[in-house]
């Protein structure tokens, strides 16, 4: 009889578990299902899961943060899926993190550290990283420094432009722009460096890509053996060109694009921006545009998406567990906007894009969405949670930081 | 006589009053159209701007405190990377030096005294001698 009772308390225990786990707030597709596994992490950037499972979370920590350390490796001591403790390290606060080949990759604003992994995932020695890259420039806007690695001993850092269009006076209405933008020539783009050779800068890695105003979300693509970022697109074309650009127009322009990067890649931001709606690289007012006038110069989009969603996270889904459809198609977090008032602000959810022969065939579709947790959100704050980083678990689950609260979601399928 | 001396006396006082609070009432209206032309975008419709982007401008030690701080601001604009009440904010504000002395009045006193805040107006002469300095160069 007292076994009969210990067993039915386990089950009510444990159907309890499964019930806190799932969260309603998020919608996921038919079979899918989202479970809120961490929370009050704080500012949780990017992502990254171990092949044996040790799940690593960057944070963007401030002074009243309650972890005063930059990296967090998420642990669930008691094996109930949830995340029960924390081990802290790392005294940099940053967005890029990622695990290649044994080792630990996380960035500050303007450095590169690495940490060697042991047999099961874990830091070796916490305190004493390796300085990979250092000197990066960083001033005061666009300083995440996002990173990724391709398969042969290359990473990819994003040096996000310190500017929003290039004017002589960053924002200022009226401010004539820099022809040609200096800012290119260490920023605004994306540089290659190896990842394994110490104390690299500026003139020690290449700029792989230029002509990108700032990428935070980037993923090296397995399949097609090229890297892919996503663009922040400018911002205030209403604010600094009123004739031009209603606000209608400013918060739904420019758009948000992502790119198929090869060595040489130029993207043209400042000098162009691009319109979805007409599908056209529209040359920006700045430096001469009219909201119409359009060029053939410089790279277009492999898809692009409406203005100032904000793509924090990109990853290649490579897993088994998802169905057939998502297999190498392309997950995109986005944080969501706030250069779209006075309109409504709008993203707050992950996307889909669904790749074919390497190229994105054009219908993307929301596949998470409710983490603002509003249907309507007028001032960016109101969002309770704003998607950021997103890595796959070995077992094929997709997970999603959100930095506004610091939770963590597992978004898993079981047909 | 000393009656209508007393009664007249009290009355430029009523009127004064009035005309005070009216002057307030009429700024913040006038405030509340510059805001939302030129500030909103950033700092927000609720003032509580963006996360680790634009700062709030509510109860911050700017807002509330030295007026010829936030005059400066936004005669000058603001690229400082210093914390506001301990946290990092990642982006530029421009120079709004193109407003009038009266518009920038009317939107510091606006803020001044919304989103929460309660402090005196900012006046046309204090935005006067805090922008003398540009125009003597
Ligand atoms: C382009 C976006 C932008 C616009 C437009 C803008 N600001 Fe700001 N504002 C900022 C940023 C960013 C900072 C902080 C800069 C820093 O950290 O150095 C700031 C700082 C401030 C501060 C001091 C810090 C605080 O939070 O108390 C005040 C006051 C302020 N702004 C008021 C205004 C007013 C009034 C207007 C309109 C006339 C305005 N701002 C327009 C972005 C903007």
């Amino acid at each position: 009889m007292k076994k009969v009772i210990t067993l039915l308390f386990t089950a009510i225990i444990a159907n309890a578990i499964i019930a806190q786990t799932v969260d309603p707030t998020i919608t996921v597709p038919q079979g899918f299902k989202a479970a809120k596994i961490a929370e009050g992490l704080g500012t949780a950037r990017h992502i990254a899961i171990s092949p044996k499972g040790e799940v690593y979370v960057k944070l963007n920590y401030g002074k009243r943060s309650k972890y005063q350390n930059g990296i967090l490796n998420l642990l669930d001591l008691n094996k109930d899926g949830l995340i029960d403790s924390v081990n802290a390290f790392g005294n940099f606060s940053g967005t890029g993190i990622a695990i290649k080949n044994g080792y630990l990759y996380a960035s500050s604003d303007e450095e590169i550290f690495r940490y060697k992994l042991d047999a099961n995932d874990k830091v070796i020695n916490a305190n004493n990283p390796e300085k990979i890259i250092t000197g990066l420039i960083s001033r005061h806007e666009h300083e995440a420094k996002a990173i990724t690695l391709d398969n042969a001993g290359n990473i990819y850092v994003n040096i996000g432009a310190y500017s929003n269009a290039c004017q002589v006076q960053d924002r200022q209405k009226g401010s004539p722009a820099m022809k040609p933008c200096p800012i290119l020539d260490s920023a605004g783009g994306i540089w290659q460096f190896k990842a394994d050779k110490l104390n690299q800068t500026y003139g020690d890695g290449i700029r792989y890509a230029t002509g990108l105003r700032n990428v935070v979300g980037l993923d090296w693509n397995t399949a097609t053996n090229s890297l892919f970022v996503m663009q922040h697109g400018r911002d205030q074309l209403h604010d600094l060109f009123p004739d031009l650009y209603d606000t209608k127009q400013s918060a739904e322009l420019p758009s948000e694009c992502m790119y198929e990067l090869h060595k040489g890649s130029n993207c043209g931001w400042p000098y162009i921006y691009y319109d979805h709606l007409v599908n056209k690289k529209i040359i920006a007012p700045e430096y001469g545009g009219d909201g119409k006038k359009s060029t053939d110069d410089y790279q277009s989009p492999a898809i692009a998406f409406p203005g100032h969603l904000a793509p924090n996270g990109l990853l290649f889904y490579t897993g088994n567990q998802f169905p057939e459809k998502y297999k190498n198609g392309a997950f995109i977090a986005f944080h969501g906007s706030w250069n779209r008032a006075p309109e409504p602000q709008e993203g707050y959810y992950v996307v889909f894009v669904p790749f074919k022969n390497g190229k994105p065939t054009g219908q993307w579709e929301v596949f998470a969405k409710g983490f603002a947790g509003k249907d309507k959100i007028e001032n960016t704050r109101q969002a309770d949670h704003r998607p950021c980083g997103l890595a796959q678990s070995a077992d094929g689950s997709l997970f999603v930081t959100d930095d506004s609260k610091g939770t963590v979601y597992k978004i898993s399928y079981n047909k | 006589m000393k009656r209508i001396v007393l009664m007249s006396i009290g009355f430029i006082f009523f009127m004064a009053v009035i005309a005070q609070t009216n002057t307030l009432k009429e700024s913040m209206n006038r405030g509340k159209k510059v805001y939302d032309k030129v500030c909103l975008s950033c700092h927000m419709a609720d003032g509580g701007g963006v996360p680790k982007m634009n700062p709030p401008l509510i109860q911050t030690s700017y807002v509330l405190g030295d007026k010829k701080k936030i005059i400066y601001i936004v005669l000058h604009g603001m690229n400082d990377r210093i914390p506001i009440e301990d946290e990092y904010f990642s982006n530029n504000m421009a120079s709004h030096a193109d407003l009038t002395d009266q518009q920038i009045a009317d939107v510091l006193t606006y803020v001044r005294n919304s989103f929460g805040n309660k402090a005196d107006a900012v006046s046309i002469s204090e935005v006067k001698a805090v922008r003398n300095p540009i125009k003597k160069k």
